[in-house]
């Protein structure tokens, strides 16, 4: 197997993670849909990562059309389940597989 | 592999086990694009020496990299043989970067020059890996060669020089390094490389030397332990049977062959990963009808490989779910049933069966395309080599 993170880290830390702006997949990142969701993998970090629930690679995928990644929840998660997708996707921001627009 | 797992707590199925049951295309392909080398290290994976006269040409290279492209595979590690002797290596590493599927390269480095170094130092998409087996001359040329550690080091030299960036350094383990990774750690921080170690394994000309060269359970202890403490270390998740030793190494913890990852070899025939070079585990070609995506998705063999497998003799084992039985290829060479004990098993199940094995019982890799030449090998007894 092989080695798709830490390969190249990100420069310089990432500016925190703000759930009520617009954000969007990193241009260099890209999508494979898999029967558990998605594989996300970063072109310029290497890194490679599984995207566990077929529904969060759809928010991740429909980020840009939403104001807010609040309004991405809102729009298709049960709000039940929106702590979880939130904290699922301040990680993927923090690994710049999400960026701010 | 190293990769992070996003999940939102959400009842789902272990990420382990959802892999086990394959995925769409491989996450991690290696291809072998030659089988010509200009080395001939004792430990070679694919006994590569003479070029094939069946290997890919060129267009049939650039479809089999249309075809990952379609698959939408990220990356493709290329190795072989020495892959940067192949005419057409820049050309095809260029057309795999164009189509989107970024490239790493394991070299040996002895066509590395510093006019190469700079135009790969410009290439975004590009890795390259320079493998040493020693963290000294004396140490690595027992295995790879005369004057293949200055080799090596040159063209490291060549690429820090160039600006590069982080090349990796790889180094398989074995009985006579595995108390040099302090020394390697320093040396891939001098060039501000990164370290990459992974597993001997008893497959090509691995055969005839893994008694001799594999890690003795005291080191394997050592090697765990020392890469726990360094998860920035990669491993290509090779030594997830140390997983059985406490708290598992960071990666992947399972065998990935035809379910995650395979190897596509220089003829195009792809087997379940690189280290099963061996008629049992050809699934196909790419040179079949329907193609690489088809023997990936249909081929019996992987679909075996894909279905739930029994922990056979190591059921009884509290440390299964750590270790899944260890390594396919390093059981299949040594003679050991598969659904059993690795033979490096840290609870030692597997050196005990190793014992039982009749001479000769183990499958040959076959000789392969050596070329007959044989390398000097270490002075000194001969150990328990065939």
């Amino acid at each position: 197997m092989d080695e798709a993170i830490a390969a190249r880290s990100p420069n310089g830390p990432t500016a925190p993670f703000d759930p009520t702006a617009r954000y969007r997949l990193d241009p260099d990142v890209a999508l494979r849909p898999e029967p558990f969701g998605a594989l996300a993998y970063h072109y310029g970090s290497r890194r490679l990562t599984f995207l566990r629930s077929a529904l969060l690679a759809e928010v991740v995928r429909d980020l840009e059309s939403h104001d807010s990644v609040d309004a991405a929840l809102t729009a298709s998660v049960p709000e039940a389940e929106r702590p979880a997708y939130r904290r699922a996707l301040a990680s993927l921001a923090d690994s710049r597989f999400i960026r701010a627009c | 592999m190293p990769a992070s797992s996003t999940a939102p707590r959400l009842p789902a199925p272990r990420l382990t086990d959802q892999l086990k049951a394959g995925l769409d295309a491989p996450i991690c392909l290696t291809w072998e694009i030659t089988y010509g080398c200009n080395l001939a290290c004792i430990h070679c994976l694919s006994s590569s020496g003479r070029r094939d006269p069946r290997e890919l040409n060129t267009a049939e290279a650039k479809a089999v990299v249309d075809e990952l492209r379609d698959l939408q595979v990220f990356y493709v590690n290329i190795g072989g043989g020495e892959p940067t002797i192949r005419p057409d290596f820049y050309d095809l590493v260029d057309y795999s970067v164009s189509r989107g599927v970024g490239v790493k390269f394991s070299t040996n480095g002895s066509t590395i020059t510093a006019d190469r170094a700079k135009r790969l130092a410009g290439s975004d998409y590009v890795d390259v890996q320079i493998s040493i087996d020693g963290a000294d001359a004396v140490t690595n040329d027992a295995v790879r060669g005369a004057g293949s550690y200055a080799t090596a080091r040159r063209a490291m030299d060549h690429l820090a020089e160039a600006g590069f960036g982080p090349f990796k350094i790889s180094v398989v383990v074995t009985r006579d390094n595995a108390g040099q990774l302090d020394a390697f750690e320093a040396l891939a921080n001098g060039y501000g490389a990164q370290l990459r170690l992974t597993r001997l394994r008893p497959s090509g000309r691995g055969a005839d030397s893994w008694a001799r060269l594999h890690p003795t359970q005291q080191q394997q202890v050592a090697l765990y332990h020392w890469l726990i403490e360094r998860p920035g270390v990669l491993t290509g998740d090779s030594f997830f049977h140390l997983s059985a030793l406490g708290e598992a190494l960071p990666g992947l913890n399972l065998c990935g062959a035809g379910r995650v990852v395979c190897l596509i070899d220089p003829i195009g025939d792809v087997y379940a990963c690189p280290f099963v070079l061996h008629p049992e585990f050809r699934a196909g070609s790419v040179r079949d009808a329907g193609g690489f995506a088809r023997v990936w998705r249909q081929s019996d063999l992987f679909l075996e490989l894909r279905r739930p497998a029994s922990a056979g003799a190591c059921a009884s084992c509290g440390s299964y779910d750590a270790c899944q039985g260890g390594c396919m290829a390093a059981k299949f060479f040594t003679g050991l049933p598969l659904d059993g004990p690795d033979p490096e098993c840290v609870k030692g199940h597997g050196e005990a069966l190793l014992g039982r094995v009749a001479a000769g019982a183990a499958p040959s890799p076959g000789p392969g395309h050596s070329v007959p030449v044989r390398l000097r090998t270490r002075p000194g007894p001969v150990g328990a080599s065939k």
